[in-house]
């Protein structure tokens, strides 16, 4: 199995990666009123351009969708691309995460973004909570149609390390 | 020397006083948030005259004279509306998706004079003007104003039906930037028409809302280009206030001077980054 998916790759590496992930890092806040914090995290142009949408966390639980009403909250995010979309949307959006590490995928993504040769993309990840605040990080990345390579991020309040990260092919 | 210092202070205190009117009663409409998601969502208004903005400390705008125009470019209806001593309210149901302009005009003639000490103001159309005689009273002024003061709001993805331009009087065209879309550090231009057409070489004023709390409004002069344009970048997110006044010779009616006068009044929210 595992070297069957090696050949279909185009052969081995140092990094056996079969595609990435997001991994984005929801802080443990010590607040009094705690709503878990809608978030969206899409690829941008260097121009600041949507170029794709990888997740979009808010409340699905609401009688009469009721939750979309927050979408706006994500400024950025409801700028560029939500407004424009009929939420829910297929394996972008889901219910909001609890405070923790959370994975997201982002290969099918990275499959559709034209290569650029040494051009620079974003990843960026906003999260807005209720009663709370608002934060945009930002991952700068280039993409070469196989290799990525991604800086680190780390937010101040809403976000905590946010990081693009090779899947490794399972040694078993 | 000691003369020329004088002379100078005096001069700085009579611009002083000249500047006084320009800052004081501005017009506004306040909508309680600009950009919306959701179905059915609402937004709650502000109406009033006042010196700051937007502290409501001078006079309510009538609700009566508030229209809407909605995404789909028709009228629609304010709901809840209440005049107030200092500021009037209304509520609007964005029932449809897109972008709704809420304005309150006016449009007419007005007449000023003095019978023995008192004074006399009067407001209504050229064929009133005419039934009632009153360019023929001794010492009268006459101008025509076409104010408007507008505001607007989103809900889902902006459009552009309800802000086509009427072609009356001032008038920000929105040919680059939309009004709910814009951001902190981000530069907006916009076209300033006077009857639908550009109006270059206008004068722009831009205050920021809260200059209660500063001792400087920090008011900002623009000047639009030979195409009417003008562009603000914004610094800070908030609620803005846009205006732009001219005033011009405007022929005569039965021999008395008309000055024809148009001003327009914008509230813009910009979003932080």
């Amino acid at each position: 199995m595992k070297k069957s998916t090696l050949l279909l790759l185009g052969g081995a590496t140092a990094v056996h990666a079969q595609g990435y992930q997001l991994e984005v890092e929801i802080p443990r806040l010590k607040v009094s009123e705690y709503h878990r914090p809608y978030v969206a995290a899409w690829i941008e142009n260097a121009d600041r351009s949507h170029v794709a949408n990888l997740t979009v966390c808010y409340d699905t639980e609401m009688k009469n969708d009721e939750g979309e009403k927050w979408l706006k909250d994500l400024r950025q995010w409801w700028r560029r691309s939500g407004r424009e979309l009929d939420m829910p949307v297929d394996g972008v959006s889901g219910p909001t995460r609890p405070p923790g590490k959370h994975k997201f995928a982002i290969t099918e993504a990275l499959a559709k973004l034209p290569p650029l040769a040494g051009g620079k993309y974003t990843l960026v990840v906003e999260a807005s909570r209720e009663v709370g605040g608002r934060e945009l990080v930002k991952i700068p990345f280039s993409w070469d149609g196989k290799k990525l390579s991604a800086e680190k991020a780390t937010g101040k309040s809403e976000l905590g390390e946010v990081s693009v990260t090779p899947i490794e092919a399972k040694s078993k | 020397m000691k003369k020329t210092i004088k002379t100078t202070a005096l001069a700085t205190a009579l611009i002083g006083c000249a500047i006084q009117p320009a800052l004081s009663h501005r017009a506004w409409l306040l909508p309680s948030t600009t950009v919306l998601s959701g179905e059915n969502t609402w937004v709650t208004f502000d109406a009033a005259v006042s010196n700051n903005l937007f502290f409501a400390n001078h006079r309510g705008v009538d609700p009566e004279s508030v229209q809407v125009i909605g995404p789909d470019g028709k009228a629609a209806s304010i709901q809840n509306a209440s005049q107030g001593h200092f500021r009037s309210t209304f509520d609007l149901e964005l029932s449809q998706e897109g972008t709704y302009q809420i304005f309150s005009g006016r449009d007419g003639l007005s007449a000023m004079w003095k019978e023995g000490d008192e004074r006399k103001r009067w407001r209504g159309t050229a064929e009133e003007l005419a039934k009632e005689g009153l360019a023929k009273k001794e010492g009268v002024r006459l101008s025509e104003n076409v104010s408007r003061v507008v505001t607007f709001v989103t809900s889902g993805k902006p459009n552009k039906e309800a802000l086509k331009p009427t072609g009356k009087g001032l008038e920000i065209v929105f040919t680059h930037n939309h009004p709910n879309d814009l951001f902190a550090g981000e530069e907006a231009t916009f076209t300033l028409h006077l009857n639908g057409k550009p109006a270059a070489a206008t004068e722009v004023t831009l205050v920021k809302g809260n200059d209660r709390f500063r001792n400087d409004a920090g008011e900002v002069k623009v000047t639009t280009n030979e195409k009417g344009e003008f562009s603000i970048t914004w610094k800070e997110a908030g609620r803005y206030w846009i205006n732009a006044s001219v005033s011009a010779d405007g022929g005569e009616i039965d021999g008395v001077p008309l000055s024809k006068r148009s001003s327009y009044t914008a509230t813009l929210e910009v979003l932080p980054e």
